[in-house]
């Protein structure tokens, strides 16, 4: 993973760039199975290497493959504030609990009620699923919400049909850039 | 891509067995991994296979954006429409357990019925998402 990472930063292709994110999801998926996490492994092979590929690629459809010109501004300052915030990152984790271990306050907050009384009162084999539709619904609601929102967003940004009127290029070129300006923001 | 036959034939076969394993990953969530979310996405990848090969034109007269939008909205009301179900019969908003006779009978059935809600409009969202980047390329291309 690391590895793909290095790269993302180097190469200026986009379609490579595009090609390695989906490898890096794949990764991911893979060591999330390896530490047990098959339904987050699910997903993040679903949607992480699956669809957002094919969002990026349909996106590069739209811009055009372009090879980005290394730029010519130093980079000392924005790597100083990447090294900052990654060594206060990792002081943090310092502080954590072993992977797995059985004491971590994680394991004696909500998890063990979940686990013991899930089956009696839910009675669905796989925990995860009860807690993310029934211990944690209102979550999950606000997650479907999050989903539906963003494609009421793109469809209000770009999904609105354009009529060719004889002058009509010129307002259209300018309706996109008022989006674009809106999805800077 | 009028003449990649092989590739037209191969994912033609695929298709079903595509949306089959997403309904199966819908339904099957709650004794295995998996769920609305995994469901949606897998549902949605077949029609943008579909209009990956024959041109989002064609896709868009198979799955029309009325017919797609009404679901990504019922999708969100279908889940939420089911915690209100749970608030009118008696118990807290999204509680499901009111909705059968039997606690557990209630739990399963109101799983049911979010999951696939959550399946709805996350496959609704995938689908327009990729529709729009995609048929907008082609607008400007000024085909």
């Amino acid at each position: 993973m690391a590895v793909i990472g290095l790269a993302y930063i180097f190469l200026r292709n986009l379609f490579a760039v595009v090609m390695l994110s989906g490898m890096f999801s794949l990764t991911a998926a893979v060591l999330y199975v390896v530490m047990d996490a098959v339904d987050v492994a699910f997903t993040e092979a679903a949607v992480g290497a699956g669809i957002a590929t094919v969002l990026g690629l349909a996106t590069l459809g739209l811009i055009g493959v372009v090879n980005e010109k290394p730029s010519k501004r130093s980079f000392l300052g924005p790597f100083l504030v990447v090294l900052v915030t990654g060594a206060v990152l990792i002081n943090a984790t310092l502080d954590m609990p072993d992977f797995g271990d059985p004491n971590a306050p994680i394991h004696h907050h909500v998890a063990p009620r979940y686990i013991e009384d899930s089956g009696r009162e839910i009675g669905v084999p796989n925990i995860v699923t009860s807690i993310l539709a029934s211990y944690r619904g209102y979550d999950t609601l606000g997650e479907v919400t999050v989903i539906f929102t963003a494609a009421c967003g793109v469809l209000v940004l770009l999904g609105r049909t354009r009529r060719r009127k004889p002058h009509g290029q010129e307002t259209g070129d300018r309706e996109t850039a008022s989006g674009d300006g809106e999805a800077a923001k | 891509m009028k003449h990649k036959a092989v590739l037209r034939v191969s994912s033609k076969l695929l298709m079903p067995p595509i949306m089959l394993f997403a309904l199966y990953v819908q339904f099957h969530g709650d004794f295995g991994p998996g769920g609305g979310f995994q469901a949606g996405v897998i549902f949605a990848s077949a029609f943008i296979l579909y209009a990956l090969l024959f041109g989002v034109n064609q896709a868009r007269r198979v799955a029309p954006a009325g017919v797609i939008r009404t679901t990504l909205a019922l999708g969100v009301l279908l889940y939420a429409g089911t915690g209100v179900v749970g608030l009118l019969l008696g118990g807290n908003y999204l509680n499901y357990s009111v909705l059968a006779h039997d606690q557990v009978h209630g739990q399963h059935l109101g799983i049911l019925i979010i999951e696939f809600g959550v399946g709805m409009t996350v496959a609704s969202a995938m689908i327009t998402i990729f529709f729009i980047f995609a048929g907008r390329g082609r607008d400007e291309r000024g085909e």
